[in-house]
């Protein structure tokens, strides 16, 4: 059977940035995900003014998204997104909760609502990426390295894509964790369960 | 009017996120839509929003919109005229 691998991976914990296991970013004065996000934003030099009116989920995607591919100089169109966290866009659903919660003072955000499905991430990825792509969105209590694993694998696998980006980006009241790696046909380590729980881990 | 006008693009700014504009980049006749500000059908959902919290203008049809939005000096020539608030 084709083996595949894992060229690359990032993690975006606790304001700071990992790319393949080593810090590329810190910045621990930063009391929102706000201020990190838009830090970090600035400090990958992007031009994208809309990214500014991403919500915060969006936000960390796609910022781990560029961090992971930085190195490329183009990606694939067929580069499948499959994705997943525990707590779905629960973060903006609230936001939107609030706003509709007094029937005297009834305004919800268009800008806000457009944001309550968590697969908008992808959404926003690859109209950046111009992606033209397999993509899906799983909600689980944990990071599942094995379903993640054999679901990316059969798209490789069937020639649905040429490269995966998968992983993990979680938010709920201000805590966020967010792990992705960049699948391909060569790379640095071997695409397994094992491995990819042993990234997620470092 | 130069108030209004003033007003209406630091509520545009905030509003609609567009924190790499500033005031005084927008000119009172430059289109909002298109080539201008680059604002898209979601931040003109914003806008019909902003009209009826802020001014009590309640849009019967989204569709006027395209012609209120034009441009700040437009905006603001039917917010003096209709406004509640």
């Amino acid at each position: 059977m084709e083996k595949f691998y894992i060229s690359d991976f990032c993690s975006l914990r606790n304001n700071k940035v990992f790319k393949n296991g080593e810090e590329i970013y810190s910045d621990v004065a930063s009391d929102s995900i706000k201020d990190f996000a838009k830090g970090l934003y600035k400090s990958l030099d992007l031009k994208y003014p809309k990214f500014h009116k991403m919500d915060e989920l969006c936000k960390l995607g796609f910022l781990a998204t560029e961090v992971l591919i930085s190195q490329l100089e183009n990606i694939d169109q067929d580069t499948a997104l499959v994705l997943s966290n525990r707590a779905s866009s629960l973060d903006t659903d609230r936001k939107h909760q609030v706003s509709i919660d007094d029937r005297a003072n009834f305004y919800p955000s268009p800008a806000v609502f457009v944001y309550t499905l968590p697969n908008i991430i992808m959404g926003e990825i690859s109209i950046k990426n111009k992606l033209k792509s397999e993509n899906a969105f799983f909600v689980s209590e944990q990071f599942d390295p094995e379903f993640i694993a054999n679901y990316s694998k059969a798209l490789l696998q069937t020639g649905k894509a040429s490269n995966v980006i998968c992983g993990w980006v979680d938010l709920d009241n201000d805590k966020y964790d967010v792990f992705l790696a960049f699948l391909s046909k060569k790379g640095r380590k071997e695409l397994t369960k094992k491995e990819l729980n042993n990234l997620y881990n470092q | 009017m130069a108030e209004l006008q003033e007003e209406l693009k630091e509520k545009i700014i905030e509003q609609l996120s567009l924190e790499d504009v500033e005031v005084s980049e927008i000119g009172d006749d430059d289109p909002l839509f298109g080539d201008g500000l680059g604002l898209d059908s979601i931040d003109a959902l914003e806008l019909i929003v902003l009209l009826e919290k802020d001014y009590g203008i309640k849009l019967k049809d989204p569709k006027e919109g395209k012609a209120i939005f034009e441009s700040i000096n437009v905006m603001a020539d039917y917010i003096s005229k209709h406004r509640t608030k």
